[in-house]
Formats: structure tokens, sequence, C-alpha cells
């Protein structure tokens, strides 16, 4: 016998039974993005041009370490989010498997390429 | 049966032949600049890493961020980042049911069309003054 009611297993459903959680995360690393944005462009724009000793010591400074780092990593998460919708509204069967793995493989690897690259600025710059 | 008009009905719109309304471009632009962003993200991070990588690594990749090419791709994806911003602002306003009769959205399709131009030109401003 279930004790849930019929109202209660079906709140915030949708027929994959996960809900509006994929909605949800959109909303929130939406919201993340719009105050990282300005802010990301301010600080690539001041590091464009700048020497690699320059670039490396900009980026091993925290703030714009952390905006970089935040900017990447909160923007392909939406970006993985993103492309899961256009796969799911144009392409169908293995192909669509194939290439919601592919997309997810894509933006890890592009994080921690980025991360890795900004932790060893921090760590160089740690060293002088 | 047989005298029936086949050849002066009202066809339904077909989407090659059909001209989309300005809403409808907006719309879908939102998703095409999302996905183009990619570039960007990806010139960046190569960059960043090269520079960690050694002076001949960075010297190529800064080459070809300071170049025509890298000039042309980051414009463009500053473009499409304030695009995607004003229109995912506009999305979140959707959700909470604002804007969302047709005149509402025709004004909200030109304000993020000529936003997203206004703030390219103040980042590009900002960059070489900068």
């Amino acid at each position: 016998m279930r004790y849930i009611t019929p109202r209660k297993a079906a709140t915030g459903m949708g027929s994959a039974r996960s809900g509006t959680q994929h909605h949800w995360a959109m909303t929130v690393s939406a919201c993340a993005l719009v105050l990282l944005t300005p802010a990301f462009l301010l600080v690539v724009g001041s590091a464009i041009g700048l020497p690699r000793e320059g670039v490396i010591a900009y980026f091993g400074r925290p703030y714009p370490g952390i905006v970089t780092a935040l900017f990447v990593i909160v923007g392909m998460v939406h970006f993985m989010k993103g492309t899961r919708i256009m796969i799911d509204d144009y392409i169908y069967n293995t192909e669509r498997k194939v290439a919601i793995i592919a997309s997810v493989i894509f933006g890890w690897a592009v994080i921690s390429a980025a991360v890795f690259a900004l932790a060893k600025m921090a760590f160089i710059t740690i060293a002088i | 049966m047989a005298d029936v008009n086949r050849g002066n009905r009202p066809l339904s719109p077909h989407l090659q032949v059909y001209k989309l309304p300005i809403a409808a471009v907006t719309s879908i632009l939102t998703r095409i600049t999302g996905h183009a962003l990619v570039a960007g993200v990806l010139l960046l991070v190569w960059w960043l890493v090269a520079a960690v990588s050694g002076p001949e690594a960075f010297a190529c990749a800064d080459w070809v961020v300071r170049s025509w090419i890298g000039f042309i791709v980051l414009t463009g994806a500053a473009w499409a980042l304030w695009y995607h911003t004003l229109a995912g602002i506009r999305h979140l306003f959707y959700d909470a049911g604002i804007g969302l009769e047709i005149d509402e959205a025709r004004k909200s399709s030109w304000a993020i069309i000529i936003g997203s131009v206004v703030l390219t030109l103040i980042s590009l401003i900002l960059f070489f003054i900068g």
C-alpha cells in the first residue's frame, strides 16, 4: 500500500520522473552568468596584449583567476545543459546518446584545461 | 468531390518559405549564439593553456588571438555573449510571466538586438582605450 497521495507523487515530476531540475539548473546558472559576464569581459580585456609573464602573473592574482575559473566552469555546465536541449530537439536514437556523451566529455575537458592552466598560473605566481 | 478547388487554397506556412516574425528570429538566435560561443571559449582556453605550456606555445596562441582572425572570433564572441545574456534575461522574465504579449515580445526583440550591438561597441571601446 502506498501512503503517498497521487498529487504528491506527481508534483514537480514530468514523464521522465526528473521534473524541473534541468530548467531550474539553467535558471540558476543563467543568473550567475549575468553577474559573471561583465566581470569576465573586463578581466579578459585587460589580459589580452600582455606578454607571457604578464598573463601568468595577472591570472595568478585572486580576482582574475577566480572570475575566469567561475565563468568557464559555470559557462560550460550551462553549455552542456543547453546542448542537451538542442540534441533532444534535433537528434534521435543512438546518435542522440553519442551526441550527449560527446557534449559532456567535451564540456568537462574544456573545464579541466582552463582550471589546470589557472591553477598552474596561481602556483607559478606563488613561487615568484 | 470532383470540383474541389485544389489550386487556390491558403497554404499552411512552411519554415523555408515563411517570413519569421522578429520574436522568432531573436528566439532561434539565442540558441545559435549560445552554441557558437564555444568557439570564443575554446580560443581563450587554448591561449591560457599555451601560456603555462611554454614560450613557443604561447607565441603561437597569442599570435592567433591578436591577429585579425582572433579579432573577428573574439568580437563575434563578445557580441554573441552580450546577445545571449540579454536574451537569457528576457527568458527569466518570460519564466515569471512577464513580456509574453506579441507586442511586448516584438519590443524586447529589438531591445536585445540593439542592446547587444551597443554593449559590444562599448566593450570594444573599453578594450582599445583601456
